[in-house]
């Protein structure tokens, strides 16, 4: 099996292989968002009782996390290769290891294990039971049976696969620090975000204006909240996202405290709550089709 | 006699679920068994990543015939109470008979209720006995009723061989497994135990957990051997990595050089917490700190095809990654000294109503301060230890992995070059951390130990935390043995309430003026450190304490007669020593609780027992009866019998020598002066008569068993003592 060799080639090859599993290809979100699960395709599409399989590429903004360019490995932006299978098909997991030999790592001369993790976002009310799969001891995807979003129950349950994909590329190619990737056969990862990753880690420590984003919090979520009232719910979500984002850069600013943190947190999660509560009752989302 | 196999195939189970599911799978088909009266020889369970499996020998075929008996109307009852009787018992009225119970015939209905074949019985129960199977979490899935841990895709169930039929979990069961994820293909078609275990093993899947632990057992202390290594001991690792692979293969990996600077202790807790993998170390290794070598082992669930070469690179390279990141912190922490970190604990909250860590570390070194004092150790060491006890948890490592809190503060102060008692301190103050941890015994671990469980037993008590029930999310339980162990022990002579007084002296001074300025005005000079832990005393004789000292020593008592009681005590004479009151030397009480263990057994200690006893009683009666209670000394010039006169004259000696031997603690010794009054005691009892007619004779006599029981009473409540 040939490997993946280039950043882009891995992207390519997972979207290759699950569009013939009947996969949506999306493309990325244009919200910034802290991980994959977010996109309305899984947070929305996993209420409801319609069938859906979608794969995409997102950029996930995780401002904490950022090093100024300095880690081998943690970044506040990096992609995440999220799949969502809804319902999730009895042979989820073989047809996950389908993908694992397709990028090139082939399970008879690896060490491939599906170790206990459970997940859960207290910012989307959501929790699912899973694993996180190891190749050798590291972790190269997180693998999930979504079991609540928005404090709704899934049903039908769907199956959630994130594939870390700076880190698995950093895998396949045996390279130590993320910049020395390549990206594809003539630029490497440093040459695309490096001066972001330094920019942004000066932006979200020690430059953003807190007040403005308070101030954008506070917008978000009023806003929100009229369009739930207004039952548009895929618009209504889009504020819920912009406000966790903007809690996100507040928290890496360190302006929230430990007690307010938690408050911050609740308020996210009940715009997310209204939003699938919304969803729910739409025509793609509700149990009693009205729609097409 | 038949055998039953069930095997529940799923996707991967939880490692740490696994050995309680098997159990609990046992369990819940015993109770399913028996309530069908369906007896059986043998039972056993497996567990492991994929499968749960049990094994029962020795079923009958099917159940025993079972007669019943049941009572009717009486033969004279209305027509369609006989009818609704037949209906309900399911029997015609030829199959009853009548009875006659004197007050007249009733029928009673004879039912013979045939036995059912074994496999229709587990049939029937196994989906509802499944369905309890208490997982810690468990999950839906489509197609699938009830929940369980992952989703379930097949079922063993056979009866000597033949399918027992029933769905469970959307699956039906058969006679099909499968065998090792990578390591074998297609499916298995099993019958019986014999050929189950055979073919699991051949697929490569080893179905014992105990075999596969003591597999990856060996392999790893052989493969450490061959190296001139052996483990770090690490025996719940063992546990974990045993329910991650079906077919255990150890492998070993080496730690990059980059790496060995940093302390054992943070290489093994960053590949334990992350990686699963078996530190190793050289046989020789000291109290100063962990030596690892450069080699770890771990454990793969595969037979690679080219012998685990990929593997074994591929887990170093992970490492390295890992090592990094706590290298990197390493390197971070030890850049600024672990006093300045002090300050940043102001950032972090110990409790909402008992304030930061900050808070909590000034408390900690006033107290450590204060202990010092009144054990005399040296006030100037306990009070920088207790200071900085707290510290590492600022830093980059503990932040990364909160288990080796004290263990870096022990690292970074010794970098510092802080004095080695201080430092062996901040790494020793959070033990004793179970029942069978070691406690501290150096002066300054003792004192900062101490202060650290005293301040959050009663700060937390007093922020309302205390536990209750099975609720002790503070482990304060904990920490109330821990105290106690370490007084004990190290046979601390010290009055237990003082300091929990000087926890809420500390708190209201320091409402007067912070702590911070008043030691920093202090500039560590031992004198005018000593005069606050002077002061604090002081303060703390003083302090009202209110009901939170008084609530924390009863708690503290509690946990002294648990730990007693599990040392094997008896609970009584715990009891007969509490009921004192007033003890707040836990050395003194426990002398006094032995020495009387010991005195009861022997013959003397029985004896004078009996006639304690035998006094109380007579006493108990003649002050009901009389209505107020004999108290006061008996007047000599009305003893008469010579019995009483001796009893009158060895007591009063016996008191002055118990209250001299008391007093300077030895409580064996007044207890060989108790032990003299037996023969008085026993010899009153036979001449003397406690009634007699004489009113002022009787009430004399009286008197005098009264002494005998506040004589005995000052060295332990008799009337406790049981059997």
């Amino acid at each position: 099996m040939p490997k993946a060799r280039t950043f882009q080639d891995l992207i390519l090859t997972l979207q290759t292989y699950w569009a013939k599993q009947g996969c949506v290809i999306l493309q990325p979100y244009d919200v910034e968002m802290g991980a994959g699960t977010f996109h309305p395709a899984t947070t929305l599409r996993a209420l409801g009782p319609r069938d859906w399989r979608a794969a995409y590429v997102q950029p996930s903004r995780r401002p904490s996390d950022g090093r100024y360019g300095e880690n081998p490995n943690r970044l506040q932006h990096y992609y995440q290769f999220q799949v969502i299978l809804k319902p999730a098909p009895k042979d989820v997991l073989d047809l996950y290891l389908g993908s694992v030999r397709e990028i090139g790592l082939d399970p008879a001369v690896h060490d491939i294990r599906f170790v206990e993790d459970d997940w859960e976002s207290p910012t989307l009310g959501a929790w699912g039971l899973g694993w996180e799969v190891w190749c050798d001891g590291m972790e190269i995807t997180q693998f999930t049976y979504f079991q609540q979003v928005g404090g709704f129950d899934c049903d039908p349950v769907s199956a959630e696969i994130t594939y870390g994909l700076e880190r698995l590329a950093m895998y396949v190619q045996d390279v130590e620090f993320v910049y020395d990737l390549a990206y594809n056969e003539r630029f490497r990862y440093g040459e695309v975000f490096h001066q972001s990753e330094r920019e942004f880690s000066t932006y979200n420590f020690e430059k953003s204006d807190s007040e403005m984003l308070f101030r954008h919090f506070a917008d978000a979520e009023k806003e929100c909240k009229a369009l739930v009232a207004a039952k548009l719910a895929l618009p209504a979500y889009d504020q819920c996202i912009k406000a966790s984002h903007c809690f996100n850069l507040l928290d890496a600013r360190g302006v929230i405290s430990v007690t307010e943190r938690a408050a911050y947190i609740g308020r996210v999660r009940a715009l997310a709550k209204a939003c699938c509560e919304s969803w729910l009752e739409s025509p793609m989302g509700a149990y009693e089709p009205r729609y097409g | 006699m038949s055998e039953f196999l069930l095997e529940l195939f799923s996707e991967e189970i939880p490692a740490r679920m696994q050995v309680a599911a098997a159990k609990d799978l046992e369990r819940l088909v015993v109770g399913a068994l028996s309530d069908q009266m369906l007896l059986f020889e043998s039972i056993k369970s497996f567990s492991g990543p994929r499968r749960l499996t049990l094994v029962i020998g020795g079923l009958p075929v099917q159940q025993k015939d079972v007669e019943e008996e049941r009572k009717g109307p009486r033969v004279n009852a209305p027509e369609k109470a006989i009818e609704g009787f037949l209906r309900s018992a399911g029997v015609t009225l030829d199959q009853c008979v009548k009875e006659n119970d004197g007050k007249g015939e009733f029928y009673v209905a004879r039912i013979t209720r045939e036995g059912r074949v074994t496999a229709d019985v587990l049939a029937k129960i196994l989906p509802e006995t499944l369905a309890k199977l208490p997982w810690p979490k468990s999950m839906r899935w489509p197609g699938s009723n009830v929940r369980w841990v992952r989703p379930l895709h097949a079922i063993v169930a056979t009866l000597d061989g033949e399918v027992v039929p029933f769905s469970f979990a959307g699956v039906e069961s058969g006679r099909t497994t499968y065998g090792h994820r990578f390591l074998s293909k297609g499916s298995i078609e099993v019958r019986r135990y014999d050929d189950y275990v055979k073919k699991l093993r051949d697929a490569h899947v080893i179905l014992d957990p105990a075999e596969r632990k003591e597999i990856i057992r060996n392999a790893v202390v052989n493969g450490a051997f061959a190296l001139g290594l052996e483990p770090v001991p690490d025996e719940g690792l063992f546990d974990e990595v045993t329910g991650l692979a079906e077919w255990p293969v150890v492998l070993f990996g080496k730690i990059d050089d980059a790496f060995m600077d940093v302390p054992g202790e943070i290489l093994q807790t960053a590949m334990r917490t992350h990686q699963k993998y078996f530190s190793l170390k050289r046989a020789n290794d000291n109290d100063d700190g962990l030596a690892l070598a450069n080699r770890f082992g771990f454990v793969a669930n595969m037979i690679a095809s080219d012998g685990g070469a990929e593997i074994v690179a591929g887990n170093e390279r992970v490492l390295r990654a890992r090592l990094s990141d706590a290298k990197f912190f390493w390197d971070q922490d030890r850049k600024r000294r672990l006093e300045s970190r002090v300050a940043d604990l102001k950032k972090s909250v110990f409790h909402a109503k008992a304030g930061t860590m900050h808070d909590r570390a000034y408390r900690v070194a006033l107290l450590a301060m204060m202990l010092a004092d009144l054990l005399g150790y040296d006030v100037a060491k306990a009070e920088r230890a207790g200071l900085l006890a707290k510290a590492d948890l600022a830093s980059g490592v503990v932040g990364e992995f909160p288990e080796l809190q004290g263990v870096m503060g022990h690292y970074y102060a010794r970098h510092d070059g802080e004095d080695e008692d201080v430092s062996f301190a901040i790494r020793d103050h959070y033990k004793p951390l179970g029942p069978n941890d070691r406690v501290p015994a150096a002066p300054i671990a003792i004192v900062v130990a101490l202060a650290d469980k005293i301040d959050s037993l009663v700060t937390l008590w007093a922020a309302g935390e205390k536990p209750t029930g099975s609720k002790d999310p503070f482990a304060l339980r904990r920490a109330g043995l821990g105290i106690i162990r370490i007084v004990l022990e190290n046979r601390l002579r010290l009055p237990l309430d003082l300091p929990l007084h000087g926890v809420l002296a500390i708190s209201k001074l320091h409402e007067e003026r912070p702590w911070e300025a008043r030691l920093a005005d202090a500039l560590s000079n031992t004198m005018l450190l000593k005069g606050i832990a002077n002061d604090l005393i002081a303060a703390a004789r003083k302090s009202g304490g209110g009901d939170v000292v008084g609530d924390v020593l009863e708690f503290l008592a509690d946990r002294l007669k648990v730990a007693l009681r599990d040392k094997g005590v008896r609970h009584d004479l715990i009891d007969a020593v509490f009921s004192l009151g007033g003890e707040d030397d836990l050395v003194r009480l426990v002398a006094r609780v032995n020495a009387l263990q010991a005195f009861l057994k022997s013959d003397d200690g029985a004896n004078l027992l009996a006639g304690y006893r035998r006094a109380v009683n007579i006493l108990r009666i003649e002050e009901k009866k009389d209505g107020h209670t004999f108290e006061g000394e008996p007047d000599p010039k009305l003893l008469q019998a010579p019995e009483e006169i001796a009893l009158f004259r060895e007591m009063a000696e016996a008191r002055e020598l118990i209250a001299a031997e008391l007093a300077h603690e030895r409580f064996t010794e007044a207890m060989t002066v108790m032990a003299r009054l037996r023969g008085p005691v026993d010899a009153f009892f036979e001449k003397v008569t406690v009634n007699a007619p004489d009113a002022k004779l009787r009430e004399n006599r009286l008197l005098l068993l009264s002494r005998l029981r506040a004589s005995l009473h000052a060295v332990a409540d008799f009337s406790k003592i049981e059997g």
